[in-house]
């Protein structure tokens, strides 16, 4: 079955344009929304009770970049938006995450390949916004720039083990870069195309050490920055979201 | 102005002063919830503590984005200060610039290794028997700050601090 080009999408102001501060806040908070989800899926899965304290750590650095972004958007907004209001109450089409985030976990080796790519890139996006000339979000990139490095240094070193591993975890974690592939271009819309060739680099090293082929196929997908998603963002926010969607204003 | 309305603006003036001496220490004194050994101050997560006003600002920064103490410390923080007679209480968070485990205090990383955690900062050394080699078991710990090492020397396993 062949997948639905979606790139004829309108074009709407891509997330890190500078133009609109609080839509690329959004964004950001939306990629480090959805991922922290969907890592938190591995907990008590994970093929080791490291790895499962490891992923959940790395969720949470996501989950807690997100609030602080999302609360730093409510407030540049200035229309009374809280960080509950935007993980919570805003449907799929509102939500400007990049697609990679969203894609399924699939086995371990999918879930690193995923982290690789996008663990690289958080790497170069944080090391240009702690440069803001908004102090507040030079503050939380700075601290998410530490994690990034941190996550990257998991991420890369698994991509590695199971790259030049056995014949399977080579078999695996091959079929994970060529279909995840696809959603690394996206990233790099707007002002974040400064740095896909470093991040191409850097990417490009952990792959050759483990032994790992960049696929051929130049096909790539884009959308999710503009919100048209994937078919797989809709059941991961309807299960984050049932709860407050069901009781509005719930606390704990 | 005469002189009872100067010394009177002058006692208005030193207890402000003692006021803002009292929440500093007050404030200093929370500990850490996971790590309950070190105050807030010790770690470096106490920004600052200032009287505006009628109103106690205390200003914290988180050590991980995700760190879920935060919000138990700001909940000490208010306990804390509405204890020592402050019943109006802020508590801020500040991002920039970002915490850095060079913010630890000496007296900080001496109450780490104390508590069985090798310290961030230089070489890491076996709380228990002070070698000097150890290998990483899990680079993510119990908490976002630490990592799982054990001791090649005597096996123990024991939490690092992590440098960031
Ligand atoms: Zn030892």
């Amino acid at each position: 079955m062949s997948e639905p080009v979606i790139s004829t999408a309108p074009q709407g102001a891509p997330a890190s344009d500078s133009s609109d501060p609080v839509r690329a806040l959004v964004a950001h908070a939306d990629d480090n929304l959805v991922l922290a989800q969907r890592l938190g899926d591995w907990i008590s899965r994970a093929p080791e009770l490291e790895e499962d304290i490891a992923l959940g750590n790395i969720a949470l650095d996501h989950l807690g970049v997100a609030r602080a972004l999302y609360s730093h958007a409510g407030h540049l907004e200035g229309k009374g938006r809280t960080e509950d209001d935007f993980a919570m109450q805003r449907p799929e089409r509102e939500f400007l995450n990049a697609l990679l985030v969203e894609q399924p976990n699939g086995d371990f080796a999918h879930t690193m390949v995923r982290g690789l790519l996008f663990d690289a890139y958080q790497v170069e996006l944080w090391t240009d916004l702690s440069g803001a000339d908004d102090s507040t979000l030079a503050g939380i990139a700075g601290l998410a720039l530490k994690e990034a490095r941190y996550h990257l240094l998991h991420t890369s070193s698994w991509v590695i083990r199971l790259g030049d591993g056995t014949e399977e975890s080579h078999r695996r974690a091959q079929a994970a870069v060529d279909a995840l592939w696809r959603y690394t271009a996206e990233l790099f819309e707007g002002a974040a195309s400064e740095y896909h060739d470093i991040w191409r680099k850097v990417v490009g090293e952990v792959l050759d050490e483990a032994r790992l082929q960049i696929p051929d196929d130049p096909y790539q997908r884009s959308g999710g920055r503009r919100g048209f998603h994937s078919e797989h963002l809709g059941p991961l926010l309807a299960e984050m979201q049932w709860m407050q969607r069901s009781h509005p204003g719930l606390e704990w | 102005m005469d002189a009872a309305q100067s010394s009177g603006a002058g006692m208005v003036m030193a207890t402000a002063v003692l006021d803002l001496e009292r929440a500093r220490a007050v404030a200093s004194r929370v500990v850490d919830p996971e790590i309950p050994v070190l105050t807030i101050a010790d770690l470096g997560i106490l920004r600052g503590v200032r009287i505006d006003g009628h109103r106690v600002v205390a200003t914290i920064t988180p050590t991980y984005s995700g760190c879920p103490a935060m919000l138990q410390i700001a909940d000490d923080l208010r306990f804390a200060l509405d204890g020592a007679g402050f019943d109006d209480v802020d508590v801020a968070i500040a991002h920039d610039p970002p915490w850095s485990s060079d913010w630890i205090t000496q007296e900080g990383l001496e109450k780490l290794s104390g508590f069985g955690i090798a310290p961030p900062g230089g070489e890491i050394v076996c709380p228990q028997c002070r070698s000097g080699s150890a290998r990483v078991v899990s680079r993510f710990g119990s908490t976002a700050c630490k990592a799982l090492m054990a001791c090649t020397s005597c096996g123990e396993p024991f939490d690092h601090f992590k440098d960031f």
